[in-house]
């Protein structure tokens, strides 16, 4: 299953990757010859396997979903540049002045 | 403490010479450096060293020194210098999973294997180079230049734990911490002539390894003997509440494996005196005829095709038949499905790779990139600055797979037939087969910029990719030299049965003895 250019610049979008023109031709020459190695895979019989996305090893149980608090080396205000209301102050854009004006 | 016997000696001896009072951690620390210097671990040189702080290594040595005394419980690795791949978070020492886009980061938190090895009396001293977040195997990928192979400056050191597998190599430290996600501690280790174990998915806290491929990401220990790699994941291995898919099944004492027989009870006393240090490991006899009485080897027929390297052959067979010396049984065995294993780990490991590396945005760590255009374009301009070439193929590769209208024909059927090939392995093993033997690598370390092509990088996987994809213990071992350069021998055993392992690691360490090395 070739890949095209259009291909490459969508799943660039998607990625949240920047992907200039020669740059594209090149993905694109590239990801088509390393998925061609992948069409191996449409000829074996896979009917008899039941779904699944784990690794299959036993010794692994579920346990209960109880959150654990990482083990910081100090408090969280010692190491983020800037926090309010225990929430991380980050950079503001250099295009989101409207936010600042509506408080956000 | 000279240099020269300073990289003569093994994690365990040095650790028995602090305890017994006659070695200090401090004259441990400044060794290692003094041989990172003089063998040229900078970026000059070998590049094998990302990050380190002598000062604040000695003092940290200082500081051990000071809370031992003269107490005969410092650990098992008391005062050992262990080095640490750059993706493993540790204090003090940046993190930057060798890109741009994690350049100066450290973490506020630290890594649970390297937790447990600094409260088995280790110091850290480094964090090594490697392939930008683990994806590579040469160490070629790395932000901050290649890494260069300690026995041959003109070849790479293998990947992704390059910079782990040459510092044990080159005899700064005796044992390293490594990652594997498709082979990145055997491989490496192959090429430089070291032992390099990747223990069962489970074994050892994922907590604090930057994630690439969560279901088959791995912490690995390198060591320059067997006996090292053993005591090194004794001292990392067992349960995690920290990591969701840590096992809490009991970690023997694989040293134990050396003197033959199944492994001592875990709970008993005498066990827990062994972990910690404080009785010692009688020495194993010399190997004779009966180590490894009935031991079935499997030689599973896919590892050794016609296309093989004939000296790599030569090597492998020399170690069959010093296992069959031992009484063990080598019997001719097939994995199916494992010529699959390549196509199926370029889907499956790019595609978490995909959703696992989407945190780096420019927003919550390092580097940030503002044209000045909105959110969505800062974060492409940081992501395509950050990443290098070959993160952003497997980035573009795993959203390709994962996108719709492909997922089944890529990400579902890859997920199927991983089942299948983790079902061979469970064929073979409930067979009556105790360990698989194959090479760990079909060549030799090759020169740094031979291979351009990524399909062809990724083929140096081919026969390590297999027991990542099925979770199962494997380990690679030095059984040679092919024109002066190291050839590593793989052990693959069952699930958690790493005891098995190092049983036939050890056996067949003790029958090459000096041959391992020419």
């Amino acid at each position: 299953m070739a890949v095209t250019r259009e291909d490459v610049l969508h799943i660039a979008d998607l990625a949240r990757l920047g992907v200039d023109g020669p740059r594209a031709d090149e993905l694109t020459k590239e990801l088509s010859a390393i998925l061609a190695h992948m069409e191996v895979l449409s000829q074996v019989d896979t009917s008899a396997v039941s779904g699944s996305t784990g690794v299959g090893v036993e010794g692994t149980p579920l346990r209960p979903d109880v959150g654990v608090p990482p083990l910081l080396e100090s408090a969280l205000e010692s190491f983020a540049p800037a926090m309010r209301d225990g929430f991380f102050i980050v950079p503001r854009l250099a295009t989101h002045e409207d936010s600042a004006e509506s408080g956000a | 403490m000279t240099v020269e016997n300073f990289t003569k000696l093994g994690a365990a001896e040095i650790a028995s010479s602090v305890r017994a009072g006659d070695a200090s951690p401090s004259d441990m620390v400044r060794a290692s450096f003094e041989r990172a210097r003089e063998i040229g671990a900078g970026p000059d040189a070998l590049n094998i060293y990302l990050h380190s702080d002598e000062k604040a290594s000695v003092e940290e040595a200082a500081a051990v020194e000071k809370r031992l005394g003269n107490a005969a419980d410092g650990g098992i690795l008391a005062g050992v210098p262990v080095a640490i791949k750059d993706n493993i978070a540790s204090l003090g020492l940046p993190t930057t999973c060798a890109s741009k886009i994690l350049a100066g980061y450290v973490s506020p938190f630290e890594a649970t294997a390297i937790t447990r090895l600094r409260a088995n009396g280790a110091l850290i001293v480094a964090k090594t180079n490697m392939d930008e977040f683990a994806m590579g195997s040469s160490t070629e990928n790395s932000a901050f230049g290649p890494t260069r192979n300690p026995h041959d400056v003109r070849c790479v050191p293998g990947g992704s734990s390059g910079g782990s597998a040459a510092a044990v190599a080159a005899g700064i430290t005796p044992l390293a911490l490594g990652s594997e996600t498709g082979g990145s501690v055997r491989q490496p280790a192959a090429f430089c002539g070291v032992v390099g174990v990747k223990p069962t998915y489970g074994r050892v806290s994922r907590y604090g390894l930057v994630a690439f491929a969560s279901s088959l990401d791995q912490i690995g220990v390198l060591g320059r003997t067997v006996n090292d790699a053993a005591l090194g994941l004794e001292s990392i291995a067992g349960f995690d509440k920290m990591d969701s898919t840590s096992s809490d099944e009991p970690v023997p004492i694989y040293r134990s494996s050396a003197l033959g027989g199944p492994a001592p009870d875990t709970r008993s006393p005498a066990t827990e005196a062994i972990r910690v240090g404080r009785t010692p490991i009688p020495a194993a006899p010399p190997p004779n005829a009966t180590t490894l009485e009935g031991v079935v080897i499997g030689k599973p027929k896919e590892y050794f095709p016609e296309s093989l390297d004939a000296s790599i052959r030569d090597l492998c067979e020399r170690s069959l038949d010093r296992l069959r010396s031992m009484g063990a049984t080598v019997r001719d065995i097939s994995l199916p499905r494992s010529p699959l294993a390549i196509p199926v780990y370029y889907i499956l490991a790019p595609a978490e790779a995909s959703s696992n590396l989407a945190r780096f945005d420019g927003v919550r760590y390092g580097l940030r990139v503002d044209p000045g255009k909105g959110l969505k374009a800062m974060y492409a301009a940081t992501r395509s600055q950050g990443f290098g070439p070959e993160v952003t193929r497997r980035v573009l590769l795993g959203t390709y797979v994962l996108s719709a209208g492909y997922y089944d024909a890529y990400y579902k059927k890859a997920q199927a037939v991983r089942t299948l090939i983790t079902d061979d392995f469970r064929s073979v093993f409930s067979s009556g087969v105790n360990a698989i033997f194959t090479p760990t690598t079909p060549t030799t370390a090759f020169p740094v910029g031979a291979i351009s092509d990524p399909y062809e990088m990724y083929l140096n996987d081919i026969f390590t990719v297999t027991a990542n994809l099925a979770g199962v213990p494997a380990m690679s071992i030095p059984i040679g030299r092919v024109r002066r350069l190291p050839v590593g021998g793989q052990i693959i055993t069952a699930h958690f049965d790493e005891y098995t392992m190092f049983r036939v690691a050890y056996a067949l360490e003790a029958a090459l003895g000096p041959e391992a090395h020419q």
